[in-house]
């Protein structure tokens, strides 16, 4: 398989290159030979552990947009069962890059809802990178109140750069339609989970990312705004991005340490595009275990502590 | 007469640099890009006496204009930012911090008290861009979700003035849950058949715009603010071409179902007072 490397991943890929020499040139494969992949084996498997557990910032956010991090389709197609999409915002058109439906996990019936990148260049194009327009964020809020109306928890993927910065987006509200979303999700009364799978940018992530639980994969971020332009305003240098991830502590465990969000979901040695079965289930199992807990709850008190939770983000001194 | 041509390229002025002038007796108006008479602006409510345009003014001096006299009572002045994230850029975030609060005489991007307008009792707040242009981190949410509490508390109206670049990037992720925050607060209100009247001012953009200030029961603009989601070089840079003449200017943003109205400065008060004649919430409850 021809996968892709990042710059950091570049020993491993001229490692899984020797290996691939090995195997191939010698297909009797004598004692030496073995020994040779045994080794290489070893030192793949070591530089894994080295590298993917200190990732620095940059590297994570790097991760976290990976070519071929797996997205919200394909975690849906893994494990949400019966799953029919749903198209439009009813006012203007469908968006590609916000995408949702209705489908069950295991015995329960959910809403499914977020941001969708695309797989290849020409998918890619099609879903704008991701960033919706203001009629994706209306079709999300249709969505949204669909669920409350059959009392159906909602389950939303965060994976975006951010809501897209166009001419058009402008003309039809992207402010306003990102701004519907945050006071209507504050108050659906119907549990709401939201997992970041990847990049969490900004107000187009947050459109959709007002839940009773937010958790994360490991490798995923979730910034005020991306470490490009950050580097760009306050240094006057996009190259510095990799110091603006630093200081804008944007991995999920700065995320946690914040209390931003309230669990990290593990991902496979690599990151979640080397094991999407074992991640799907990772995810999966999360998502039960917390929609359990939350229908506990009376609907009332759930709006009521989802308020509580969002006051609480904030340091300040009186 | 090639003596009077620029020899070098290079040589270009940018209008945004020409319109840049210390501000000392005269100024150069940034709509008409006449040069006025400073003393005149300022006697007319800061606003051109040529072209009608809004110059930004103080916290002070848009609650003069707004409220009744001597009815405005600050709470909460003493909220500081702390430093989550331990920010460092050029300077330390809390040394920036520091320097606009020396600046500006004030805390923080936001002001929140009661008052009355031509009579009729209201939560305000007025959003300082001075202070770190606006930008919104704890203490301006934090501060607005107090404001939309109270006023549920005392079952008046809230208005806020915006005036804001948009999230605090110094304070990181947490800047950004401000907006989910807020929003929460103002939907609070709306449950409780409170109105919640925003008022748009140059200029209201970013993580401001895309939440409480767009979420007005009714939205109100002063005319030719600048108000948006994205800021326009972003756009440019984004689109890779020129962004239309009046593009993100309230009269865009009506024209585009955003708003429901633009009000002269000159006319504010009178305007909200209507409003809250509408409304007819006559007199606070007291606290409890």
């Amino acid at each position: 398989m021809n996968r892709h490397y990042l710059d950091f991943e570049k020993p491993l890929a001229e490692l899984h290159e020797q290996i691939e020499k090995l195997r191939s040139g010698s297909e009797e494969g004598g004692p030496g030979n073995q020994k040779e992949l045994d080794r290489l084996a070893h030192k793949v498997r070591a530089f894994e552990e080295e590298v993917y557990d200190k990732l620095t910032p940059w590297q994570q956010t790097q991760l976290a947009r990976h070519p071929e991090r797996p997205s919200m389709l394909e975690y849906v197609e893994q494990f949400v069962e019966d799953f029919v999409q749903l198209h439009g915002d009813r006012a203007f058109r469908d968006d590609p890059a916000m995408v949702g439906g209705l489908g069950r996990i295991g015995n329960r019936e959910v809403v499914l809802l977020g941001h969708q990148k695309g797989r290849n260049l020409k998918t890619r194009v099609i879903r704008n990178f991701g960033m919706a327009h203001p009629e994706g964020y209306r079709k999300a809020l249709r969505l949204m109140q669909f669920a409350e109306r059959f009392g159906k928890p909602l389950v939303c993927f965060i994976d975006t750069p951010g809501a897209y910065p166009g001419l058009g987006a402008e003309e039809r509200g992207q402010s306003e339609a990102i701004a519907r979303n945050l006071l209507v999700m504050s108050r659906l009364k119907v549990p709401v989970v939201v997992v970041v799978i990847g990049e969490g940018g900004s107000g187009g992530a947050l459109a959709v990312g007002v839940g009773d639980r937010i958790l994360i994969l490991e490798h995923s971020i979730y910034s005020v705004i991306s470490p490009e332009g950050c580097a760009a305003i306050l240094w006057k240098d996009g190259s510095k991005a990799p110091m603006a991830a630093e200081a804008l502590k944007i991995t999920a465990r700065d995320l946690l340490e914040l209390g931003v969000v309230d669990e990290i979901l593990p991902e496979p040695l690599g990151g979640s595009h080397r094991d999407m079965t074992r991640m799907s289930r990772t995810i999966r199992d999360a998502l039960v275990r917390h929609l359990t807990e939350l229908e506990k709850l009376d609907p009332l008190e759930r709006v009521e502590l989802r308020y509580k939770k969002f006051c609480k983000m904030g340091i300040f001194e009186e | 007469m090639s003596w009077f041509r620029r020899k070098l390229r290079k040589l270009t002025t940018t209008g945004t640099e020409r319109t840049q002038i210390p501000e000392g007796f005269w100024i150069k108006c940034a709509g008409c890009k006449e040069i006025i008479y400073r003393k005149e602006v300022d006697s007319n409510d800061r606003i051109c006496p040529k072209c009608e345009y809004h110059f930004s003014i103080s916290v002070d001096e848009r609650i003069s204009l707004t409220c009744d006299v001597g009815s405005f009572v600050e709470w909460s002045a003493n909220l500081t930012s702390g430093d989550p994230l331990v920010f460092k850029d050029t300077i330390r975030y809390r040394e920036r911090v520091k320097r606009a609060q020396k600046k500006t005489g004030r805390n923080d991007a936001m002001v929140i008290g009661e008052a009355r307008i031509l009579g009729w009792p209201a939560v305000v707040g007025v959003m300082d861009f001075t202070f770190l242009g606006g930008s919104m981190g704890s203490v301006v949410g934090e501060k607005i979700t107090r404001a939309a509490e109270r006023a549920i508390e005392r079952r008046v109206p809230l208005i806020l003035f915006s005036a804001s670049g948009g999230a605090r990037m110094q304070e990181g992720i947490l800047s950004l849950m401000q907006m989910a925050k807020t929003s929460a607060a103002i939907a609070r209100m709306g449950e409780r058949n409170l109105p919640y009247i925003s008022v748009m001012t140059d200029p209201t953009f970013g993580g401001v715009a895309a939440s409480y200030s767009m979420l007005g029961d009714i939205n109100i603009a002063e005319p030719g603010a600048l108000i948006g989601f994205a800021g326009p070089r972003v756009i440019e840079q984004t689109i890779k071409q020129k962004l239309p003449e009046g593009f993100q200017h309230s009269e865009f943003l009506l024209e585009h179902g955003m708003l429901d109205l633009i009000v002269h400065r000159k006319q504010m008060r009178e305007t909200l007072g209507r409003l809250l004649t509408f409304f007819g919430f006559k007199e606070a409850q007291p606290v409890a």
